[in-house]
């Protein structure tokens, strides 16, 4: 049980860590993945612009560099940016709401480890014959004819950690809905709280149609199946319908918790609450929306006829409108207020004007019969890394700096930190802003290779020179997270000193039942009104201490996504190895089976007593 | 509260599937989950109906001449009727009736499998007359379709199977009302989901 | 201080601005120097959302770099609690109703367009004999390689597509095995080649292509295809419709015209009508739909393989090893085609003095 070691070893550390169930221990699970995945991503990404710095260049083959592009965006979006937000989403909105836990600590685990083996089962293709080679996007006529399993372990890999993904959002979802503390109501939550809410939405209503591709996609490859297949009546452009349907929802999914962690950092650093809560609120909601009803415009130049394209134009346009109110909104939240530059605030200060290049560059491409021209051009190259990396990462970093001391007690080094954001930023604007003219001036994404003279030499020299910066940002960063960690010097709470939400009244280190008794909120900002009224303790409390109740820990999540791991190797060479079917049912055996103990062992958990809540120990872990 | 307590008809609570927080939490999250679900089904009717009829040039099998009304009417009858017995366990459940609760999930229990014996004849059938799924991207969406829902009812029978068998002794508390309740839930949707599949697949497959 | 910043800032942006003018990179492969009227249309959509864009980026940077200056804290004092607004209905309805209407500006000429685009109605436009009038081209495209049928005009070429000047050409689009996309960046936006469906769209050029550095205009597959979507390239020749009659009529005749000469040449094509000739055609009258490129052009054509110098050098090195030029493409090495043997020297230049000697231009 959690509470009672003081100091571990390794092992009894490792064990704690595959068993728990606690939300903050996940957190940090994700944060750990999540980090090594986007180093992976990083360092395909850097091959990437390696071969493309010069015309005609060898440094990779034409097929590895087409397995490059496609793990590099799989690896970023799948198992680098969702995890990572993931992570903060679970280390932060249980506290930010007063909720002792999540609503299904079990589930939480179990998403966790679905997509840990998805990942890994995803990266393990680079050993086992090759990766995927047909874009992120995989589209169903080039990925029927990839020789080799590289498709099938995209597939694979992305319905289980798909489901890892799908079990997180309806967690998060009935978090929100059921376990806010007294006081808490839907317009009092902060705005981190409300974006986890509309994005786990979106990951519960984009993801089945996903799922639903990668199965078509799954079939048609290994089991005989003809979705895809035109010789048999099938039709591709299904998968690119199926597919947009969920990655266009996935751009918010992935933005809208940015939005919120920028607009936490916004308010703390410039000591003054969010400027229009409630029109942020109904933006972050009508974007959400909207997120559904515009899949279509990456499909312009699919040939889907003037109508369609002209109404999924004028639809696109209109996500301009409420990304417009927030970007508003925050100006006018520092405006007036005391800003101080910590690096999370740095880093929230530059995401205004980048991300607005994103934006604009977006209208740009909604417009259909620009985006005929625009289309698969390297504008688009940029318009998405500007979106993403001026939007996502850098919320990503913004919020690593942010929630670091809530997290871990311990606070990144601010010096580091800015020479991180200098390098990520300047090599950021160097390696992208430039790809909008490369765009321009004709060359096609993709593209392993290009011929000299075609007035792209330079451009692309100054892009992959930028990277160069973008890379080194991130090797301070691992020296400062690895410094920080070695020093371990204790921070307590409250570190940024101007916090306004529950989540900085919470002691440090936060105790693994979070709070000895469930606050009472009395208005947005509830810290921050505490704090003004003088309350040394930070929290008005709804209950006299009593019994808390917390579950057990648990292998079974472990165990059922490693059956769903194995039986993913027998579905890969089934028909090819004359053990594909019998690890296929062993597989599965083993996840039906961990789940079925998992229903007929009643699990009750146990309760921290009153008394040892009393004599102040039960505060550590 | 311990969530073992034995309970009398007048101590049970009214809604006992969320009295609880725990219960409460399974309700509203399974409610989601089966909005997760309804867009799966619609993706998967959406392509239905893309390739409904598609196949290779010269493609001998039709909705028309493959689908028999009589059949699935009989199926859908009986899956209709074992909703309509799910709903009468759980009146059993809320008056804290176990025994009659449990009588009733065994007849949901026989007509499910009844309606699944049918659908392993029928897709049998469809194999022997060369219908198989790799025939066309046509039985490729219908196997799938029709097959995602069959597999659902496995899924729903052997949940509501396991908690009678595990439950037998114990009798109803409020730790394992809230999943009898949930298995209720999501015999329902199955239903729902087969109404849709015997409109849109199999009555506008050979009137339509 | 601030007035230095100012200053050095419009400067730089005045710079960038300069170069991003001067850049408008090469004629014939950039967007930004439409040759037809349907790249001017989008560039003029582009200049148009652009213009909206900067004015918004603007206004942004204002409030933005205002913002940061003024209200620091080392400006306005540590202890200082700012006052805790609320927010204001003003304010959000200004900047709800005004990018709505910048939104509209756009709107309307992108429906319009989106409409105009699309509008292939004047392929099927007959003249009193009952013949099209509009030049109609079937675009096939194959791993690695684009073929061009005119199928009113019963002719075929491949790699370097022909069109005549001053007047819409339209394009049936289909792809053979995955899917590619067709793109002419100078003369306008794209359109995919799917493979279950036929696509149709039509493009115009002004002037004759010969004006150009190499003479033509870059084409290029835009849809990631396989391992060498990167060298998909085509060229296209744009001619005034005479000159786009006479190459018509020459091709039309130019299966029987294909005259050998020189004995060098003749040895050429003996090994050519025995490896070759299965996949490759020599005549430009035909159909769509051969395995390999139609060479009946080939001698007229700008690059081999649709990227590699049109030299004998490289000629001889496609030959002798397509797969290494260009990776995972279905031309068969020469040990396929030649009974397990490489081809030698020789026979490597007498099948380039051949293959140089196919042309319909004088």
């Amino acid at each position: 049980m959690s509470s009672i070691a003081q100091k571990k070893g390794f092992g009894a550390t490792l064990w704690d860590y595959l068993t728990t169930v606690d939300h903050k221990k996940i957190a940090i699970l994700y944060l750990i993945t999540g980090g090594l995945f986007f180093v992976i991503g990083g360092i395909e990404a850097m091959v990437i612009r390696i071969q493309l710095a010069q015309p005609d260049s060898d440094f990779v083959s034409a097929g590895l560099f087409n397995q490059m592009i496609t793990m590099h965006g799989t690896t970023m979006i799948f198992l680098a940016a969702m995890p990572l937000l993931l992570g903060f989403m679970n280390a932060v909105m249980p506290l930010q709401i007063g909720a002792r836990d999540v609503a299904f600590p079990f589930l939480n685990s179990l998403g966790f480890w679905l997509f840990f083996f998805g990942g890994i089962f995803l990266n393990l293709s680079w050993f086992m014959g090759g990766a995927p080679d047909a874009g992120w996007t995989s589209y169903a006529s080039l990925a029927l004819a990839s020789p080799g399993h590289g498709i099938d372990f995209y597939t694979l890999g992305l319905l289980i950690s798909g489901f890892g993904t799908l079990i997180g959002g309806i967690n998060f979802l009935v978090t929100i809905i059921n376990m806010r503390a007294p006081g808490m109501t839907y317009m009092r939550m902060p705005l981190f709280t409300w974006t986890t809410f509309v994005a786990s939405a979106l990951i519960l209503f984009a993801f089945p149609p996903l799922t639903v591709g990668m199965v078509f996609m799954m079939v048609d490859r290994m089991f005989d199946g003809n979705f895809f297949d035109h010789t048999m009546g099938g039709n591709t452009i299904i998968w690119e319908h199926l597919f947009w349907i969920f990655g266009h929802p996935e751009v918010y999914i992935l933005i809208l918790p940015a939005f919120g962690i920028f607009s936490e950092i916004f308010a703390t650093f410039s000591r003054k609450r969010l400027f229009g809560y409630s029109a942020m609120v109904f933006a972050t909601v009508l974007i959400g929306f909207l997120g559904f009803m515009v899949w279509a415009h990456h499909m312009f130049t699919v040939g889907l006829g003037p109508t369609a394209n002209a109404i999924f134009s004028v639809a696109t346009m209109a996500i301009a409108v409420p990304t417009g109110v927030k970007i508003f909104n925050w100006l006018l939240t520092i405006w007036g207020g005391s800003i101080k530059f910590t690096v999370a605030m740095i880093y929230a200060v530059a995401f205004i004007p980048t991300f607005t290049a994103g934006g604009v560059t977006g209208i740009m491409l909604a417009s259909a019969p620009l985006d005929y021209q625009l289309h698969d051009s390297y504008f688009v190259v940029a318009h998405f890394h500007y979106v993403i990396v001026g939007g996502v990462v850098l919320g990503l970093l913004a919020g690593l700096h942010y929630y670091w001391p809530l997290m871990f007690n311990t606070m990144l080094s601010e010096a580091l930190g800015k020479w991180t954001f200098w390098l990520f930023f300047i090599g950021f604007h160097l390696t992208f802003f430039i790809q909008h003219f490369l765009g321009l001036l004709g060359m096609p994404r993709r593209v392993f290779t290009f011929g000299a003279n075609q007035g792209w030499d330079l451009y692309n020299l100054i892009s992959s020179i930028g990277a160069i910066g973008m890379a080194l940002g991130v090797a301070v960063l691992v020296v400062n997270i690895i410094r920080t960690i070695v020093k371990n010097e204790k921070v307590g709470r409250d570190p940024w000193g101007d916090g306004r939400t529950l989540e900085w009244a919470v002691p440090q280190p936060v105790p693994f039942y979070n709070f000895k008794q469930t606050p009472l909120v009395r208005g947005l900002d509830t810290f921050w009104i505490e704090k003004q009224e003088g309350n040394k303790e930070g929290m008005t409390y709804a209950e006299p201490v009593g019994d808390i109740h917390m579950p057990n820990n648990s292998f079974i999540p472990v165990v059922i996504s490693f059956g769903l791991f194995v039986a993913a190797f027998g579905a890969l060479y089934n028909g090819e190895q004359p053990w594909a079917v019998p690890v296929l049912i062993l597989g599965l055996v083993i996840t039906f089976g961990a789940m079925i103990v998992r229903s007929l062992k009643d699990d009750h958990g146990y309760h921290v007593h009153k008394e040892d809540l009393m004599d102040e120990k039960g505060g550590k872990h | 509260m311990d969530l073992n307590t034995k309970y009398t008809p007048q101590s049970w609570p009214d809604h006992p599937e969320n009295t609880t927080l725990e219960g409460k939490n399974k309700f509203t999250g399974f409610w989601l989950f089966l909005g997760g679900e309804t867009v799966t089904f619609a993706s998967l009717f959406a392509t239905y109906l893309a390739l409904k009829n598609k196949g290779p040039s010269g493609m001998e099998f039709t909705t028309q001449d493959l689908f028999e009304l009589p059949l699935v009417f009989i199926m859908t009858m009986l899956l209709l009727t074992s909703s309509l017995t799910s709903v009468y366990a759980m009146y059993h459940m809320k008056n804290y009736n176990f025994k009659a609760m449990q009588a009733w999930l065994m007849v949901t229990v026989i007509l499910g499998l009844a309606f699944l014996g049918f659908e392993i004849y029928e897709f049998n059938h469809y194999v022997h007359l060369g219908f198989t799924f790799g025939q066309s991207a046509f039985s490729s969406a219908f196997f799938i379709l029709v097959g995602t829902h069959g597999a659902h009812v496995v899924v729903g029978l052997g949940w509501i199977i396991l908690l009678m068998v595990r439950n037998a002794k114990r009798g109803l508390n409020l730790y394992n009302a809230p999943k009898f309740y949930l298995a209720s839930l999501y015999w329902h949707f199955i239903d729902v989901v087969w109404v849709f599949i015997f409109t849109v697949v199999y009555l506008m497959g050979v009137v339509g | 201080m601030m007035k230095g910043i100012k200053k050095w800032r419009l400067f730089s942006l005045l710079t960038a601005l300069m170069v991003i003018l001067s850049g408008c990179g090469e004629k014939h492969l950039s967007t930004l120097n439409p040759a037809g009227q349907v790249g001017r249309d989008q560039l003029d959509l582009m200049l148009l959302s652009t213009g909206i864009m900067v004015l918004v980026i603007i206004v942004v940077l204002i409030v933005y770099v205002l913002a940061i200056v003024k209200f620091r804290r080392s400006k306005v004092g540590e202890d200082v609690i700012p006052k805790q607004v609320e927010g204001s209905h003003k304010l959000e309805l200004i900047w709800t109703v005004v990018p709505i209407i910048l939104l509209l500006i756009l709107a309307v000429p992108t429906v319009v367009k989106t409409f105009d685009f699309a509008d292939v109605s004047g392929m099927e436009t007959v003249n009193e004999e009952g013949n099209k009038t509009a030049v109609t081209v079937n675009v096939e495209a194959n791993l690695y390689w684009w073929e061009f049928e005119y199928p009113d005009l019963g002719i075929v070429t491949s790699q370097e597509l022909v069109v005549p000047t001053q007047e819409k050409v339209y394009f049936n689009l289909i792809a053979a095995d995955v899917k590619h996309s067709f793109w002419i960046p100078a003369a306008g936006g794209k359109m995919d080649t799917n493979v279950d469906n036929l696509n149709q769209f039509y493009l115009t050029f002004d002037d004759a292509s010969d004006g150009l550095e190499e003479g033509v205009f870059y084409g290029k597959c835009a849809e990631l295809c396989g391992p060498s979507h990167a060298l998909m390239d085509f060229k296209v020749k744009s001619l005034d419709r005479d000159d786009f009659d006479a190459w018509v009529v020459k091709m039309q005749d130019s299966g029987a015209e294909q005259a050998v000469e020189g004995d060098v040449a003749q040895q050429g094509q003996d090994i050519f009508n025995k490896s070759c000739i299965t996949c490759h055609a020599v005549s430009g009258a035909g159909t769509a739909g051969s395995v390999g490129p139609n060479l009946a052009t080939f001698g007229d054509r700008n690059r081999v393989a649709g990227f590699m110098d049109h030299t004998e050098e490289d000629i001889k090195k496609w030959i002798s090893n397509p797969k290494e030029y260009k990776p995972g493409n279905l031309m068969p090495q020469p040990e396929a085609i030649n009974n397990g043997k490489k081809f030698t020297d020789q026979e490597l230049t007498a099948l380039t003095e051949y293959l140089m000697g196919l042309s319909v231009e004088d």
